[in-house]
């Protein structure tokens, strides 16, 4: 049976693509920002939104801060994808003084020795050997910050892949059934829709009560 | 490294892909669902959808031939094509497209790009750049080399084509689509001077369009500071396949990304 998976519906984010994504997978996703239904449903994506300081202004006033710390941190399936992943953080120079949900230690910063900014395109996936969702290979990435490698990821549970354009950054982190990708799973062709897949059966597992 | 990009490109009209020379005289190209498919499977890292005649005819872009690609395609699509407000760009999205790609009305209305990014994003905000070399260019007290053309090639307009690009990423554009008029549909390969001075005038990444026939053409457009290379003709006309192009790009020693599976030799 396919999981009840809720997209948290952030007003600006394009989410027709990621919409589409799970479709094809088979797994018909419902829109909504109530905290009672992003609480329990059984997965919940939290897609990429423009800025990171609008991002958590509109998961504030929609209550969703507290809900989506809990699904983390109790390891319930949650895929938060682009400018999601950077809002698990701690904060972002994009928006200095706001604070990001906390729940992966690491802060986001600017691109800085890219060449050219946005970072478009495909850039090659490296999980660590702890990673068991992600897999190596190539993903599409459209975003100008970054979340910093940090050491406290690992020190807190998280499994790191990285990428590297000019410098090294976090192209996803993993821990649970809960991940987060800088690049746009929706968006990378097979490997994506793999990738997306394995998310989905790892929540299923853990609806079903399973160790993940 | 980021990849270099390949990005087939979809111009339609009334729900059909279209291409012509220099814009005009449009013929029948198929079925932009089904070229899309083939396309994504063939390795292509992008689309490219723009309804060509949407400005002339005052109307907004192609929703239903957006949200139909999408359906089907696990790439990113850009779309463009009578994009004025920021509601059409945001229609767009909604529809499944990525990025929304503007002209004419960004060039009318500067204010468009600055506010499609703060609502979107400067990675959705595209500029869509037709540039036609000026015939006065080198002469005597000329320092204009291109000047924008807008309204699907119908009009000139005398604005300096490398400023307003310029001006464009200023006010929130996050890729440059970079259209050489005089080489558009002809197969002549790109404008690669075009695309160096618009490579040094920028930071943001920058997509050669206009003139490919030839992997070699790619190659060109590459080393002159472009990110990505668009063709349109060259794949609807089955004279190669996004595949086989990007094969000899990588034998060439330019990083492409591998296509993902092995493709059949024709498009379907």
């Amino acid at each position: 049976m396919s999981p009840d998976l809720v997209l948290v519906r952030t007003g600006v984010a394009n989410v027709a693509s990621v919409i589409a994504a799970f479709r094809r997978l088979g797994v018909e996703p419902r829109l909504s920002d109530d905290p009672v239904e992003i609480r329990r449903a059984d997965a919940v994506v939290l897609p990429g939104v423009g800025a990171f300081a609008a991002g958590m202004a509109r998961l504030q006033d929609a209550g969703l801060v507290a809900p989506l710390r809990a699904r983390v941190e109790r390891g319930e399936p949650t895929l938060a994808v682009c400018l999601g992943v950077q809002l698990l953080g701690l904060e972002s120079e994009e928006a200095p003084g706001v604070s990001g949900l906390g729940v992966a230690p690491a802060r986001t910063r600017r691109l800085v020795d890219a060449p050219r900014l946005p970072h478009f395109g495909w850039n090659q996936v490296e999980p660590d050997l702890t990673c068991r969702t992600v897999c190596p290979g190539e993903a599409y990435f459209a975003h100008s910050y970054r979340l910093d490698d940090d050491a406290s990821l690992a020190a807190e549970g998280w499994s790191v892949a990285r990428t590297r354009e000019g410098e090294d950054f976090v192209a996803a982190i993993e821990r649970g059934a809960v991940l987060g990708c800088q690049f746009h799973p929706e968006l990378s062709g097979a490997y994506g829709a793999a990738l997306m897949e394995r998310w989905l059966e790892r929540a299923a597992l853990a609806c079903a009560g399973g160790v993940v | 490294m980021v990849r270099l990009r390949v990005i087939p490109c979809l111009d339609v009209k009334d729900g059909r892909v279209v291409k012509g020379v220099r814009f005009q005289g449009l013929r029948d190209a198929g079925d932009p669902v089904e070229r899309a498919a083939a396309y994504e499977a063939s390795g292509a890292d992008e689309l490219c959808l723009l309804d060509v005649s949407a400005t002339r005819e005052g109307r907004a872009s192609a929703v239903e031939t957006v949200r139909a690609v999408r359906a089907v395609i696990g790439i990113p699509l850009t779309v463009g094509g009578g994009v004025r407000r920021l509601e059409d760009a945001a229609r767009l999205l909604d529809a499944g497209a990525d990025k929304v790609a503007v002209n004419t009305a960004a060039l009318e209305r500067p204010a468009l790009l600055a506010e499609i990014k703060e609502r979107l994003g400067a990675q959705c905000t595209v500029l869509s750049l037709d540039a036609a070399r000026r015939g006065d260019a080198g002469q005597p007290g000329s320092t204009l080399r291109w000047e924008v053309v807008v309204a699907g090639g119908t009009r000139r307009t005398g604005t300096d084509a490398i400023e307003w690009a310029r001006r464009a990423v200023d006010l929130g554009a996050g890729e440059i689509l970079a259209t050489s008029w005089d080489r558009d549909g002809t197969g002549e390969g790109y404008d690669v001077e075009l695309l160096r001075a618009l490579s040094e005038a920028v930071p943001v990444p920058l997509i050669a369009s206009g003139g490919a026939r030839t992997a070699l053409h790619m190659e060109t457009a590459l080393d002159a500071g472009a990110s990505a290379v668009l063709a349109a003709s060259i794949f609807h006309d089955g004279l190669t396949t996004v595949d086989l192009i990007k094969r000899e790009l990588a034998r060439s020693g330019r990083d492409v990304r591998p296509s993902p599976t092995p493709t059949p030799s024709t498009l379907g």
